[in-house]
């Protein structure tokens, strides 16, 4: 069982209150996002890597890659596998020792992102048919928890990919290339509490909501991702409301951050 | 979700899908409570090729105690697979997968069970995946939903659960092994009978207005499936309520 954040009646209430007048603890309206910064290759020993800032949330992802071998089932096919420390450093909820379920959550979110918007051409990446393919691994490591650290997460693995170099020098697989990319999937949260619904959530704002919903949608316009989590219920007007401002959100930070 | 290069697999053959269902039809439902002794409630259920057992044990005492909520009953809810349940043998135990599909089940059943009546105390919902065929999390949380009414335990609604897809650029109700493996996109949700959503994921690809067309038609599959769980229940215990009043005797008479 993961510890989750308990927050004061009196901080609820406050929330709450500035709510009903559609106002929230920071300022911002429901559907603005913190700021966001982004700075790519900070890790030079991995293959790329970002940092990205949310509001205060920060995040560092790392990509890796080798060579091994591909899993039976598709023998021509590379390998994503992604991961997720929740690091004691980051939060006063998260517990050193193996990754708990929201952990798991988390990492199994950002990797759907990436593979099922096929951002990724995993048939490039095979070395040697049924022998040899490129392994990527994308890590994710949460720095300092403020709230929404999946949008966080998800945008830093794409970030990271985006700058990521093919090692192939290294193994004696030609010259390095720049990791070819074909999408750019972003990952949009919402919270829902009392029939609002608020996005890019704050710590506080996470931990009185009991209904979250993650969105995640390809340049295209396409939705190629979802995730709903917490004790919660929705509606599907609700739902749908998400998806929309999912889409024009998703599409203004891919413009002003990912794209070229 | 696995998606093959352009194969030779059709979807459809004259309108019908590949095990002869409309687009818009579940595969064959039956659900069975009570089938197990120990428990305080259970329930076998059967969707397609999908044979998965559900138990519930509680409210009782919570071990480890420092989980206990003094406030409530925690909800603790375990979905594993058999090692002989798929093709290739999966290694026993939990991986990734099932801890993720653990905790949004929970998440699915949690919003309706009076968890403030048991203070302290634990409810374990134990699923077994005895055989998977597609949409092993949505069979596990009906049948789940089902095995708490039968454990009596108070829930302010039914929770139902159906997954919608796309194959071949149509939206099908419940896809079945094939449909899951070489579609476009699937969309399971779980909800109330009042269409309240409790559980809801996605991965694959859909449009918004695809998105729409395949929430309405899961919503139906849930709906459907919800009069045949309530059936289910209704056909126990009116049966038992049915029996001819046995004088009931104490041992210490």
């Amino acid at each position: 069982m993961p510890v989750t954040n308990v927050i004061s009646e009196i901080k609820k209430d406050f929330i709450y209150n500035l709510l009903i007048k559609g106002e929230r603890v920071d300022g911002r309206t429901f559907d603005q996002y913190r700021e966001i910064s982004i700075e790519r290759n900070v890790i030079q020993k991995a293959e790329g890597s970002a940092l990205v800032k949310l509001g205060s949330s920060q995040v560092l992802v790392g990509v890796k890659m080798q060579p091994g071998e591909p899993f039976q089932d598709s023998p021509n096919r590379g390998v994503i596998i992604t991961n997720a420390e929740l690091v004691p450093l980051a939060s006063p909820n998260f517990e050193p020792g193996p990754p708990n379920e929201v952990g798991i959550e988390l990492a199994r979110v950002v990797d759907r992102g990436v593979r099922e918007s096929k951002a990724l051409d995993l048939e490039a990446l095979c070395i040697v048919p049924g022998k040899q393919v490129w392994i990527v691994f994308i890590d994710v490591h949460i720095l300092d928890d403020c709230g929404n650290i999946l949008d966080a997460a998800s945008l830093g693995a794409i970030a990271a990919l985006l700058c990521t170099k093919v090692p192939a020098s290294k193994f004696g697989l030609g010259e390095d290339y720049i990791l070819p990319l074909r999408d750019i999937p972003i990952a949009t949260t919402a919270i829902e509490f009392s029939d609002v619904l608020m996005f890019d959530p704050g710590v506080d704002e996470e931990a009185i909501a009991n209904t979250k919903l993650t969105v995640i949608t390809t340049a295209s316009g396409n939705i190629c991702g979802m995730q709903k989590s917490g004790t919660g219920m929705l509606k599907p007007e609700q739902a749908y409301r998400i998806i929309d401002i999912a889409c024009e959100k998703a599409r203004e930070i891919r413009e002003k951050f990912l794209e070229a | 979700m696995i998606t093959m290069d352009k194969t030779d697999i059709s979807f459809f053959k004259d309108g019908l899908r590949l095990d002869g269902r409309r687009a818009d039809e579940l595969r064959p439902v039956k659900i069975e409570v009570g089938i197990l002794t120990r428990a305080d409630g259970s329930c076998y259920i059967e969707m397609g090729g999908n044979k998965v057992i559900a138990a519930v044990y509680g409210p009782r005492e919570v071990h480890p105690r420092h989980l206990q909520d003094v406030t409530r009953a925690i909800v603790r809810y375990r979905y594993n697979m058999a090692s002989f349940s798929v093709e290739e043998r999966k290694r026993p135990g939990p991986d990734r997968r099932s801890y993720e599909l653990s905790k949004v089940s929970r998440e699915a059943l949690e919003p309706v069970i009076l968890t403030s009546f048991f203070p302290r105390s634990v409810i374990d919902v134990f699923v077994e995946v005895l055989q998977a065929d597609a949409g092993t999390r949505t069979a596990g949380i009906n049948a789940a939903a089902v095995a708490l009414a039968d454990a009596g335990i108070p829930m302010k609604s039914m929770i139902s659960s159906c997954a919608a897809g796309k194959v071949a650029d149509t939206i099908v109700l419940d896809p079945m092994k094939e449909e899951d493996n070489f579609g476009q996109a699937d969309l399971p949700i779980a909800m109330t009978p009042n269409g309240d959503i409790t559980l809801m994921q996605m991965d694959g690809g859909l449009s918004p207005e695809e998105f729409h067309e395949a929430v309405e038609m899961a919503m139906k599959g849930a709906r459907e499936i919800y009069e045949l769980q309530r059936k289910a229940l209704v056909e126990k215990y009116s049966q038992l309520a049915g029996e001819p009043g046995k004088e009931e005797v104490h041992a210490c008479d």
